[in-house]
């Protein structure tokens, strides 16, 4: 008879393991996580056309060692790693708080068009010939301009439901999409070699790299009070609501925060897939569906794979470079199949 | 005099140009178990929704603690005042005991994390609807009647004085009906929580609830002790033929 209720060994037991679950584990996982973005950083910094030891980059992180060294690893490799672990911490967060925003597990940070607009105003400027921050700059308006359609056509007379933004915002992206092939098609041969890996995402034209450090530090500032009004919002609106959650104020920031993350890692290095969908995925598999684990787990687990990726898109092929879209592809995709696979519950 | 736990002033409900109540006064003490009946679609669960101030009312005034409703914050009145809803929204997937537990939501401060007093309340509100052993389990490995339970199980996580509950009776079998139904009995009899409840069973409403709100349709309302209830009533109530039949448990009401 469950209402009798029985406080025996086995119940200590369970409230054993629960506060495992709610403190140590998460703990475990994000430490892991830590060590693991520690070893990425150290191999993003020694390994590639000229292989340096732990203790040469050490050396000329602090100061030392000889010109080329400190070149390669101060003006090359660190500022490239450190771009690579922000555009892969921001994805990972916007593309969790769009799945948050539309209760739909297959959101990404591109399914509202963001990455569209972005597209379309750098592939204008390449086309135009223009290179530098005029790509990036352009590439941030159009990022912006395309979220302030989808914000204005979502938010209709029947007012901001999931599944009105996911409509509006995927209607948007394939306006976008339709542009991206025109300017495909106009483009000479020179530029669409580089208008390409824009388009798959490519860090070999970052622009900051410190910025995008500096937002993603705001962003998880930011986001990480909130993870618990994350995981409410995540059981429904209406039920939000009646737990005492602000829904439409809460929606509306997530909707600019992760547009806005979106924007600055498609600026910085073009528009890297699969990072913003599977990450938050793998997380969820891994450590359970509390945001304040999950926010800055994927942040560190999203910046650790493009890292990671990032070395290998540079080195596979030395001289030549992959576009490092390709490659998160190539390491995550077997990954997560094989976790899915292993995985007895969620989705 | 200390003021009810929910009061309705002369409150006037829409939805879609269809008038729910008109000038419905309510008054919900510490003690009361109110059985909402209706026929479907006739806005039973608008009239909860509106009570736990989720929509504008059209008309009147309700009042929770004796305060308007509309200048309470929403995470005082989810302090005060649970809601269970009736229909399943989209969610993503979570475990039972996380989903238990955002019912404490409204109670922890911004920056803390749930206490073990919290675990302890979703712990022992799994237990009473039968989920003890499953709070590792996701959501979507749940069976429809279990699912319905940890929602039950959220809403007495959350703990709160007032319980608006919407077809609480809806997907369990008897014997979670009947236990479950008593529980919430016992919360305003003998905890002084107060509880309305929309229920389709008119002898589940006959066996716990005390007083009786009947929406009829077109505004027209009637609320009354249970005991006033007759077949003429219920039978003008769900348009369709009841009887009853007294038995040495009391009355039940059968269709035909």
């Amino acid at each position: 008879m469950p209402l009798a209720g029985h406080a025996d060994s086995r119940q200590r037991t369970n409230s054993v393991t629960l506060s495992m679950q709610t403190h140590v584990r998460p703990a475990l996982l994000l430490g892991s996580l830590a060590v693991f973005t520690l070893i990425a950083f150290c191999v993003a910094l020694t390994v590639g056309s000229v292989p340096l030891s732990l203790g040469h980059v050490v050396h000329a992180l602090g100061g030392g060692g000889d010109a080329l060294t400190r070149t390669l690893v101060l003006e090359l490799r660190l500022p490239r790693a450190v771009a690579a672990f922000s555009v892969g911490g921001l994805l990972a967060l916007a593309g969790a708080l769009m799945q948050v925003l539309l209760r739909n597990p297959l959101a990404d940070p591109y399914i509202l068009g963001v990455s569209g607009g972005a597209a379309v105003g750098a592939l204008l400027s390449l086309l135009f010939g223009l290179a530098g921050y005029w790509v990036s700059g352009s590439a941030f308006l159009g990022a912006l301009i395309s979220m302030l359609i989808v914000f204005v056509l979502a938010h209709g007379r029947g007012g901001w439901t999931p599944t009105r933004l996911l409509l509006t915002g995927i209607v948007v992206a394939f306006g976008w999409g339709a542009a991206i092939s025109l300017l495909l098609v106009l483009s000479d041969n020179a530029s669409l070699r580089g208008m390409l890996f824009w388009l798959m995402g490519d860090l070999s034209y970052r622009s900051g790299g410190w910025l995008a450090l500096v937002v993603l530090i705001v962003g998880v500032v930011v986001c990480l009070p909130f993870a618990r009004h994350l995981n409410v919002l995540a059981r429904g609106e209406t039920l939000a609501e009646a737990l005492g959650v602000a829904v439409r104020p809460l929606s509306i920031a997530i909707y600019i925060v992760a547009s806005l993350f979106t924007a600055v890692a498609v600026t910085e290095a073009g528009a890297i897939g699969f990072v913003g969908l599977v990450i938050p995925h793998l997380l969820r598999l891994v450590s359970g569906s509390d945001h304040r684990t999950l926010l800055p787990g994927a942040v560190l687990a999203g910046g650790s794979l493009l890292m990671l990726a990032d070395t290998l898109a540079r080195t596979v092929i030395a001289p030549e470079q992959l576009p490092v879209g390709v490659v998160t592809a190539a390491i995550g995709v077997p990954v997560f199949l094989y976790l899915l696979n292993r995985a007895r519950g969620p989705l | 005099m200390n003021a009810p736990l929910l009061e309705a002033r002369a409150l006037t409900v829409t939805i879609a140009g269809k008038t729910v109540c008109r000038n419905l006064d309510l008054r919900l003490e510490a003690g009361d178990c109110l059985a909402l009946l209706g026929p479907n679609g006739v806005g039973k669960t608008t009239l909860l929704h509106t009570l736990a101030g989720l929509r504008a009312a059209a008309q009147g005034e309700i009042l929770l603690d004796g305060r308007p409703i509309k200048n309470v914050s929403r995470r005082r009145i989810a302090q005060r005042l649970g809601l269970l809803m009736q229909q399943p929204e989209d969610s993503l997937p979570a475990s039972v005991l996380e989903i238990a537990l955002i019912g404490r939501h409204p109670h922890i401060d911004f920056w803390r994390w749930e206490s073990h007093a919290d675990v302890n309340l979703a712990r022992r509100a799994l237990r009473l609807a039968g989920l003890e052993g499953l709070e590792q389990r996701v959501q979507s490995q749940l069976s429809g009647g279990e699912r319905r339970r940890l929602d039950i199980a959220t809403v007495l996580t959350q703990d709160s004085p007032t319980l608006l509950l919407d077809e609480p009776a809806h997907q369990l079998d008897l014997h979670y009906q009947l236990a479950l139904l008593a529980h919430f009995c016992h919360l305003a009899r003998d905890q002084g929580h107060s509880v309305i409840m929309s229920l389709h069973d008119v002898n589940l409403a006959v066996r716990f609830c005390a007083q009786v709100l009947l929406l009829f349709g077109q505004g027209e309302t009637m609320l009354a002790p249970v005991t006033s209830l007759n077949a003429e009533i219920l039978s003008r109530l769900f348009q369709t033929p009841v009887t009853a039949v007294h038995t040495p448990g009391g009355t039940v009401f059968l269709p035909g």
